[in-house]
């Protein structure tokens, strides 16, 4: 009998051991001190052979090991993390994806170490090395609204940015110059009309069955019709989404519809569908973010485009464009190799290092001085980083409610099915009621 | 026969510990937390935050969007029930009256059931869908059957709810059927042979002998339609990716609020749906029993 009894005892101890704690990989890497190994999780498909020629460099120059290990899809990759988090079983080196209110959560359960001395040291050299906008996301203020302690605690490894992209070769079988882009939304709209009618390709397609790339590009049109001040305060709950000049912005997305540029099913398409069909050359325009270069590229060795900025829809104020926040390393706070971690970030985000990476993925760099790697495409976007804006960086975050409420009414008015003024009369009333419950 | 002792009723105890804490832990300790985050803001890292009963107003009182997605929920629910049960149903009877070749149809018809979902989901998006999205593959064989007025936009606005019916319909009829032809084939053949010795017809073996024995397993495949189709998801996810709101069910509410962090607000959510699926179930059960008890065949 009591043999039979064994078995169940040795599943039951299988079990409980694989609930427990699985000690971190950077603690056995602790328990050896004289041999270190700095493990980094990440989620970019698209430069892990780059991680990995770069990891082989830092061992020649350093004798220390970097695993670079890759999770895919981003989804997966942000569950693994979070479940590792809880475990308090986060590699040395990892990347939090999603909003800087994830990055905030993570900072307040000890999670993310301080990099804020390192930054700071040999006069701000290493801060100063970043473009201000790709460090920002990852800085928080004393008295920030995430009321996360102030600090910076990520190292950006790359910038992106939103922008329209258009293809230069239907533009010539339209008659158009491909050396000038619209400037503002009619002319935008007159020339996606005209290369629809020339070409039969559509006027403009996008991924906006991912609703925040609706959300960033209104967000862009709002600042361009009411400035920055306005739209902070609306924010803030000090201007109503009923505002006129919120009812403009909305406009925009119906002045499109009924325009007839807009892809068929266009709110039911993901990005990757959009930049595919931009690359077999089936639409005049996208709107798409700056990693689209290295996308198009495997996608079509012959598609001749450009990108442009946000045709403006106001002349009031300046357009802003949407980005700055790129991928970014954090350095795990309890990690028993964060010295050595953070001196791998330093040189990672060194100079060559960068080159090789902006080379290697057709990403904008994060720090200066690697101009002369980045793509031809990507070159013109370099002025606008001096014009970036981004949620990450701004002085307060809306609140989720409204912004599902706003995303999907701006999917439901390019359906044709909800007006602007539906909209921003939904919207505020949304807002009105997290403002009374915050 | 002798007493279990204090010490054999341990050691029988301890064969049914590794089930007991498997279910405990994937079943039980779940369940409870699922109502435990209900009441807190929680965003699976850091804030941990008691909220009494704001999540369920939020979903409840203010929770527009989450009636809307009931309300396609419930729509896509009665096709299945009414369109998908009716040609299942249909189907089986006429394969139960198949003795030899019977058994060919019931694989032929689960195939559709056992495929992924996320693959029908897809295939039916290169069916249905226009470029650049899908291959608009029906349209195009509509048209090269010579029946080009049939064809239009099956993902349009005001018609991709009842496309995504009525692809849940086709996928899912074959579990219906299945469950059916079994019941079919439990009732015994003499009860047949002694209506049409006593003269009754089709009609009247069928309402007076299939449909009351049937019953039970009708009741089930009801009650198994309603609890899969209003927790469908992930075909409706692959073929239209919520279309802008107009295909949004229930769970992908879900899924979405577990996804931006918002684990309380989900769970609320998932707890609502659960009652209401619930009650849904006790209610068919009860209307089953009634309808036997009418019949007088309820066991024993």
């Amino acid at each position: 009998m009591c043999l039979r009894v064994w078995p169940a005892f040795i599943l039951a101890g299988c079990l409980l051991a694989g609930c427990a704690n699985e000690k971190s990989s950077a603690v056995k890497a602790g328990e050896s001190p004289a041999v270190k190994k700095i493990v980094v999780w990440h989620w970019m498909n698209d430069r892990h052979c780059a991680f990995d020629e770069l990891a082989a460099k830092y061992k020649a120059q350093t004798g220390i090991d970097v695993e670079f290990k890759l999770f895919s899809p981003p989804d997966i990759y942000s569950q693994k993390v979070i479940a590792a988090a809880r475990a308090g079983n986060l590699p040395d080196v990892f990347g939090i994806l999603g909003e800087k209110k994830t990055l905030a959560s993570f900072i307040k359960a000890g999670h993310v170490l301080d990099l804020t001395a390192y930054m700071i040291a040999d006069h701000k050299v290493w801060q100063d090395s970043f473009f201000t906008q790709a460090l920002e996301v990852n800085v928080f203020r004393a008295g920030n609204s995430y009321q996360a302690p102030a600090g910076v605690f990520g190292v950006p490894i790359d910038t992106t940015l939103m922008q329209f992209v258009y293809n230069k070769a239907l533009f010539k079988k339209a008659g158009l110059d491909p050396e000038q882009p619209p400037a503002t939304i009619e002319e935008f709209i007159n020339m996606a009309l005209a290369v629809k009618k020339k070409t039969g390709s559509d006027g403009f397609i996008c991924g906006w069955g991912e609703n925040w790339l609706l959300n960033s590009l209104a967000m862009e049109w709002a600042i361009n019709t009411m400035g920055e001040e306005k739209f902070y305060q609306t924010i803030a709950g000090k201007v109503p989404y009923t505002d006129p000049d919120w009812i403009s912005v909305f406009s925009q997305f119906s002045k499109l519809k009924d325009s007839g540029i807009l892809s068929p099913n266009i709110t039911t398409m993901i990005n990757k569908e959009s930049e595919s069909a931009f690359s077999a050359d089936r639409s005049a325009f996208s709107y798409n973010g700056s990693w689209s270069v290295n996308v198009y590229k495997q996608l079509s060795q012959n598609l001749d485009y450009a990108f442009f900025g946000l045709p403006k829809v106001s002349n009031k104020f300046p357009a802003k464009i949407w980005g700055g926040a790129g991928s970014s390393f954090m350095v795990y706070a309890k990690s028993p190799n964060k010295d050595e971690a953070v001196s791998f970030l330093k040189w990672l985000t060194q100079e060559d290092q960068q080159k090789v990476l902006a080379k290697a993925t057709n990403n904008l760099p994060s720090v200066k001085g690697c101009e002369s790697e980045v793509a031809p495409v990507l070159k013109p976007l370099l002025a606008d980083f001096d014009n970036l804006t981004h949620p990450n960086n701004w002085p307060a975050y809306e609140d989720y409610r409204v912004t599902e409420v706003l995303n999907k009414g701006l999917q439901r008015i390019v359906m044709g099915l909800m007006t602007p003024d539906q909209l921003a009369k939904e919207v505020q009333e949304v807002k009105q009621r997290a403002n009374n419950s915050n | 026969m002798r007493e279990n002792s204090a010490s054999d009723n341990f050691k029988n105890f301890l064969f049914i510990l590794p089930a007991l804490l498997i279910f405990s832990i994937f079943y039980i300790y779940p369940f409870f937390y699922t109502f435990i985050l209900s009441f807190h803001r929680y965003d699976f890292i850091s804030e941990f935050k008691f909220v009494g009963w704001d999540n369920f107003k939020e979903v409840l009182i203010y929770g527009k969007d989450w009636w809307s997605s009931i309300y396609r929920g419930g729509f896509i629910t009665f096709w299945a029930l009414t369109f998908q049960n009716m040609l299942a149903f249909a189907l089986a009877l006429a394969a139960d009256r198949l003795t030899r070749t019977g058994k060919i149809y019931r694989v032929i018809f689960f195939v559709l059931p056992v495929l992924s979902e996320v693959i029908i989901g897809l295939l039916m998006q290169q069916m249905l869908a226009t470029a650049p999205q899908g291959g608009d593959v029906l349209n195009h064989m509509l048209k090269n059957l010579g029946l080009a007025s049939l064809t239009r936009d099956w993902m349009a606005n005001d018609r991709v709810l009842l496309t995504t019916a009525i692809v849940h319909c086709w996928k899912g009829f074959g579990w219906a059927f299945v469950l059916i032809f079994a019941g079919l084939q439990t009732i015994p053949e003499q009860l047949y042979e002694a209506a049409r010795i006593d003269g009754a017809s089709w009609w009247q073996s069928f309402t007076n002998i299939v449909v009351p024995l049937l019953m039970p397993v009708l009741a089930l495949v009801m009650v198994l339609t309603v609890l899969g189709t209003m927790q469908a998801f992930a075909m409706i996810l692959a073929l239209t990716r919520g279309a802008g709101g107009l295909t949004e069910v229930p769970v992908m509410k879900i899924y979405d609020h577990v996804r931006s962090s918002q684990v309380g607000l989900a769970c609320a959510e998932g707890i609502v749906l659960g009652v209401i699926l619930v009650a849904f179930s006790f209610t068919m059960l009860y209307i089953s029993k009634q309808i036997r008890k009418k019949y007088d065949v309820l066991p024993g």
